[in-house]
């Protein structure tokens, strides 16, 4: 694995039990790259975002971020691996019960022995990144689903991860939402040089953030396109590339 | 471990401190020079970190509020550095307001009292309702769903025949156990039928069968229209026409009145058999126990029982379905619900038993 690629998936096999959603997929992602996994609904997307952050084991190959393997690994090793990554879940999934700033700090408290004053102050510098600095001290449900969003990506970001993965972070956003929220990923990947895995089906957050996207196909069960969005969009003679990039039924 | 020793030098000069910041400014190091570097920054300090190789969340931390506490300059921060740290521009501490105000006392108790008025009110206002539901399936106006009705039966009364007998087994058990030697110094140790009888029948029976239903059915019914609550399932019920008090509530309460009664008669057999077990390992003979039995007691104790049992599970079911109703935002309003039903309906159960007991009292019953 060369030092500029980040997370390299091998041949892998992604599903529940036995039953395979996707087959030998192989991709890269490099570091600092907004990578984003595209396909209509029920290709796996959110499957082979599971398999990528540990959640599911492989059915078969295998999934390495930054050398580790979290499928293999346990105890130390795997809280190393993921030390280096974020979630930002679709939901949001923060913790209805603690405040933004609570959040951000809970994982903090837990990996480190940094005090109380300077967990408070890593909170505000990463809401802050996410323009939420003066909602500290608002729960989830005081704030709206764009801000949950933004909120979920600063609490991803607690321990300063190597990679982010978001699970459809425009989903059900407004338009100005949504490109603020492009804005945002475009921002936290020049200053502070994330890497982003992103699954996504919003065409127009697509062209706005992707460096690089693989599209998943039901019936293939794997990739049928990689590339750049917008060479995919105008040159594919893949022809479900081709509808789903010009918006057409299939 | 990075090398933390070398993380910060503090120079006192006659300007003020001047800190030296060196290496990777990461959580660890970050963690062991914390409190050195803002004791050492308080008053006029400037820092430098022309030596920071590297500079993470905590980092960022450690900058931001040196540069508030010491209220000089950072210099020196390599220009990647610098770029993430102009984010942070505006830090001003933690904060205060946004810790949540603690009540005083007076202030507690306010709030408890006018908690305690408005939950009254909104438990008379789902009684009301729940009634003009119910006079609603009277008068044909709306249809109830039985079959929501025997389901919710099957969950909350033939599923819980395992764990309501056993108890009230051993509830008449354990009572006849306690009772026989202390009787016995009388030579009426056969009056421990009657007592275990006539306990069962009129008093624990009915008791320990509500308190099993709040436990088991009335909790599940609370965390079960709460969630639908958190999801917008009420919401979404009530946009398409669909009263919850008649599609949720009134199946789960009618079940719940229905069932008890039947809960209730098996609670009294077992309960009854406990004690008679007792007896028969002291040496009575069954014949004699079932005629002290039938001398001691009458329809009229076993239907006081009954009676009780009818509004104990619209009771139970009622408060649990409420309290599902009241939850309001996230998965921990949802245990608080969870947890108010049970407790809500445990007082219920006896403050509603003691109301019992004094009618029957004045009633001669």
């Amino acid at each position: 694995m060369s030092d500029d690629v980040i997370i390299k998936v091998s041949d892998l096999s992604a599903g529940y039990g036995d039953t395979a959603l996707l087959e030998h997929v192989s991709f890269e992602v490099k570091r600092g790259d907004v990578f984003v996994i595209l396909g209509g609904s029920g290709c796996g997307k959110s499957t082979l975002l599971k398999h990528l952050i540990g959640l599911l084991p492989p059915l078969a190959g295998e999934v390495l971020i930054d050398g580790g393997n979290l499928a293999s690994a346990s105890g130390e090793d795997r809280q190393k691996i993921l030390r280096r990554i974020g979630v930002g879940y679709q939901s949001g999934a923060l913790f209805g019960s603690m405040t933004l700033a609570e959040n951000i700090t809970l994982p903090i408290e837990e990996f480190t022995t940094l005090p109380p004053e300077a967990r408070e102050a890593i909170a505000w510098t990463k809401l802050k990144l996410v323009g939420l600095e003066s909602f500290t001290g608002h729960l989830p449900a005081e704030i709206s689903g764009g801000m949950q969003k933004r909120a979920a990506i600063a609490r991803a970001m607690a321990l300063d991860p190597q990679v982010l993965f978001l699970d459809e972070p425009s989903a059900g956003l407004d338009p100005v939402t949504s490109a603020e929220l492009d804005a945002l990923i475009l921002h936290l990947r020049d200053a502070l040089g994330v890497t982003f895995v992103i699954v996504s089906h919003e065409l127009a957050s697509i062209y706005a953030v992707a460096d690089r996207v693989i599209m998943l196909d039901k019936k293939a069960k794997g990739i049928i396109a990689e590339g750049r969005a917008q060479d995919l969009r105008d040159h594919s003679k893949d022809p479900f590339v081709h509808k789903f990039f010009h918006r057409e039924a299939i | 471990m990075p090398e933390v020793a070398h993380a910060l030098k503090i120079e006192r000069t006659e300007d003020g401190v001047r800190l030296k910041l060196s290496g990777r400014l990461d959580a660890d190091a970050v963690a062991e020079i914390w409190d050195e570097a803002l004791g050492a920054a308080k008053g006029k300090a400037t820092v430098d970190a022309s030596a920071v190789e590297y500079c993470d969340g905590a980092g960022s931390a450690l900058l931001c509020e040196l540069r508030r506490r010491g209220g000089g300059e950072i210099t020196g921060l390599r220009p990647e550095i610098a770029k993430v740290f102009e984010l942070f521009e505006g830090y001003e501490g933690p904060d205060v307001t946004a810790r949540k105000p603690v009540d005083s006392a007076v202030e507690s108790l306010g709030r408890a009292g006018a908690d305690f008025f408005q939950d009254l009110r909104e438990q008379v206002e789902f009684l009301g309702e729940m009634l003009v539901v119910f006079f609603s399936f009277r008068r044909g106006a709306t249809r109830l769903r039985w079959d929501d009705v025997w389901i919710t039966f099957e969950r909350a009364g033939v599923q819980a025949l395992v764990v309501v007998g056993m108890i009230s087994f051993l509830t008449g058990l354990i009572m006849a156990f306690q009772a026989a030697p202390p009787l016995q110094q009388f030579g009426v140790d056969i009056f421990v039928v009657n007592l275990v009888g006539l306990a069962m029948l009129r008093e624990l029976g009915p008791i320990m069968t509500a308190i099993v239903l709040a436990g088991r059915s009335g909790s599940a019914f609370a965390a079960e229209i709460g969630t639908m609550k958190v999801n917008e399932e009420i919401n979404a019920l009530n946009t398409m026409g669909l009263y919850p008090m008649r599609f949720l509530v009134a199946p789960k309460v009618l079940a719940g009145i229905m069932v008890t009664p039947f809960l209730i008669v098996y609670a009294d057999l077992l309960g009854v058999a406990g004690g008679f077990l007792v007896m028969l390992l002291r040496g009575f003979p069954p014949p004699a126990l079932w005629q002290q039995l039938t001398s001691a007691i009458g329809v009229h104790d076993v239907l006081a029982g009954l009676i009780k049992g009818f509004v104990f599970g619209g009771l139970v079911a009622g408060v649990g379905c409420l309290r599902g109703l009241q939850t309001k935002e996230g998965a921990s309003s949802v245990g608080i619900s969870t947890t108010r039903s049970v407790v809500s309906s445990i007082f219920l159960i006896v403050v509603v038993d003691a109301i019992f007991a004094v009618v029957y009292y004045v009633l001669d019953f």
